[in-house]
């Protein structure tokens, strides 16, 4: 866990803002927690973790919690949420969350950046872009698209991914049928060489050609394409995920917080993380800018051309007892 | 004035002293073994209150049974290979001159040195498709199609040999150099072949190396993490990756701590099995 501050040191106003680490929180860092502590004169201390949640619960726990805001998949902001773990936000607040689309905040989160789970390919198997597979249904297609294929080991995505190729359209997702999205991969099941468990492992799995189809994260792929690798995908049914920033309850500093919380999804801001790394920014008005250019944006998982191609992961369904249940359900299913 | 014998005074102090100096290595024990495993027990039972939960999903959900299962086949199956590939190493080691034998077990040992995940990733490297065990075989016109040697259960003993088998050869060698050489020879001046003496005099007083380095090495397995979880595909599910999940999606240790205690009652089970079979003290490499 590194701990940095970022400047200036000298303002009375601090507060302590968790993320993921690597390369990851460095460019944050550049795009975001910078300016964001600079525009509003305050110090942002940072730490970093790979996986906060069990964290959260214990710091809360303990009653004295010392982070404030944490970045991380927004399932766990939901889950907080309910727990009594997560501040409630005041979006009256937060005038530049209130401003952006429902779907992509929630009474205790706000999202803060888009990943999204795409399909890739291998350009050595499926040279011609008019006959490679395009949709999930082709994905599922081993007689047209013979290939070794990989999915993550993980019910997230994966079942929206199957119940697309079954035929359910991308805004009619939710909520999802679990049944039948397992009847689905069933089918799949004896064509997939590897469930894979981290994102390395897809990008290696592609880029080794140990499979030549595999559902993965869209950042994965296009660091693969910028090293030469001969590989692509597309955003076509593409499930579009995002991590959301929220608030430990009973967060030591929590005004200061909450004015970070609507710094950090300002639009320019937001537009500066893209050219930083590869994920989109969160707050669509960051594409109305003109600070990212018109080819990086075409590249971006939340651009609103790809966006529009894409399915919006519910997070609330995750959360719920139906989605709780249909990740206890993974591990038998992939056992057998 | 006093009617006790002074000799046994003498043995009664004495055994004080014993237990005194024995007294920093008990401590250690309570301190790291029997306490935790205490609390791990008593974790098992407790959700805000006393529950049996934790043991009716083990019992009642058919994923935990096939894990064991699955646990307990790759560990038998390690054993039996580390056993076979490790047998020969170490008599090639007790037997040899110097610097032979030290040339031997460095072999042996210097792998022990690296990472259990880079060699992890090293017979990644090997054993895909792509890779070198393939390309060989495939230059030599063995096969046509590349063989599934990674990302399946034969990846997963494959590797998991390669890291335990240092826990079979040196327990074997400790107790192969022990063994006096005249005894072979003396197996051959009473008429006994190479073989004979081999099988009716060696091979007895090897056996508690032998049962050492199986204990070691199949409860070691059972315990394996990294490697099933790099080299099996993500359907080589053994148990500890059961525990892991288990926290990931209940939320409570003890839904994990459930499964760790009918690990240790299964693991105990076999020991007191086996030691029906075999007494404990050549278990332990006494006698």
């Amino acid at each position: 866990m590194a701990l940095m501050s970022t400047v200036p040191a000298f303002a009375a106003e601090q507060m302590l803002f968790v993320s993921q680490g690597g390369a990851y929180q460095k460019a944050q860092t550049i795009a975001i927690l910078d300016p964001a502590a600079k525009k509003l004169g305050i110090t942002i201390n940072q730490d970093s973790v790979p996986d906060a949640w069990p964290i959260m619960r214990s710091q809360v726990a303990t009653g004295k919690p010392t982070w404030d805001v944490v970045d991380v998949a927004t399932n766990f902001c939901l889950r907080g949420g309910e727990q009594g773990i997560v501040e409630k936000l005041d979006f009256s607040k937060i005038p530049n969350a209130a401003a952006m689309p429902a779907e992509y905040r929630s009474d205790y989160s706000v999202a803060y950046e888009f990943y999204s789970s795409v399909m890739g390919y291998s350009l050595k198997k499926y040279p011609d872009a008019a006959t490679a597979p395009k949709t999930w249904a082709d994905f599922w297609d081993v007689k047209k698209f013979p290939g070794r294929r990989s999915l993550r080991n993980h019910p997230l995505a994966t079942l929206e991914a199957a119940l697309m190729a079954d035929g359910v359209a991308p805004d009619k997702l939710y909520p999802l049928d679990v049944d039948r999205a397992f009847k689905k991969l069933e089918e799949i099941k004896p064509n997939i060489t590897v469930w894979w468990t981290s994102g390395a492992q897809s990008a290696q799995l592609l880029n080794d050609g140990e499979v030549d189809m595999v559902m993965a994260w869209n950042g994965r792929i296009s660091a693969l394409v910028k090293e030469g690798a001969k590989v692509t995908y597309t955003y076509n049914q593409g499930i579009l995920q995002s991590t959301s920033l929220c608030v430990l309850k009973g967060a030591p500093n929590l005004p200061t917080a909450i004015k970070f919380l609507n710094e950090a999804v300002d639009p320019v801001h937001q537009a500066n993380l893209p050219m930083q790394i590869d994920y989109g920014p969160a707050n669509p008005k960051a594409y109305d800018t003109g600070v990212i250019p018109a080819a990086r944006v075409a590249e971006l998982p939340s651009a609103p051309a790809n966006a529009k191609a894409q399915a919006l992961m519910s997070y609330a369904w995750w959360t719920s007892a139906a989605g709780e249940a249909a990740e206890k359900r993974w591990l038998a299913f992939t056992q057998k | 004035m006093s009617a006790i014998d002074p000799s046994l005074r003498y043995q009664r102090r004495e055994q004080g002293l014993m237990l005194l100096l024995a007294s920093p290595a008990v401590i250690v024990i309570v301190a790291l073994v029997v306490l935790p495993v205490g609390w791990l027990m008593g974790q098992s039972f407790y959700d805000g209150g006393f529950t049996l939960e934790h043991y009716k999903r083990i019992f009642s959900e058919d994923i935990y049974w096939r894990s064991f299962l699955l646990t307990f086949r790759i560990a038998f199956t390690v054993t039996v290979l580390t056993l076979i590939l490790g047998y020969p190493v170490a008599y090639a080691a007790a037997h040899a001159r110097r610097p032979w034998d030290m040339l031997i077990l460095s072999f042996v040992i210097l792998p022990f040195w690296t990472s259990v995940l880079v060699r992890a990733y090293a017979w990644l490297v090997l054993l895909q498709r792509t890779g070198v065990a393939n390309q060989v075989l495939e230059r030599f016109g063995l096969i046509s199609d590349p063989l599934a040697l990674v990302h399946n259960e034969l990846g997963t003993v494959i590797a998991t040999v390669h890291i335990l088998l240092p826990f079979m050869v040196l327990p074997l060698y400790s107790t192969m150099q022990k063994i006096p050489r005249e005894l072979m020879l003396a197996g051959a001046s009473l008429g006994g072949g190479p073989l004979h003496s081999f099988l009716r005099v060696f091979l007895p007083l090897s056996l508690p190396g032998v049962i050492a380095g199986l204990t070691l090495v199949f409860v070691l397995t059972l315990g394996f993490y990294i490697t099933p979880e790099l080299l099996g595909g993500g359907r080589t599910i053994m148990i500890s990756m059961v525990v892991s999940r288990n926290v990931e999606l209940y939320n409570q240790w003890g839904a994990a701590s459930a499964i760790g205690v009918v690990l240790l009652v299964c693991v105990l089970a076999i020991f007191m099995l086996v030691g029906r079979i075999i007494p404990l003290d050549k278990m332990l490499g006494q006698k």
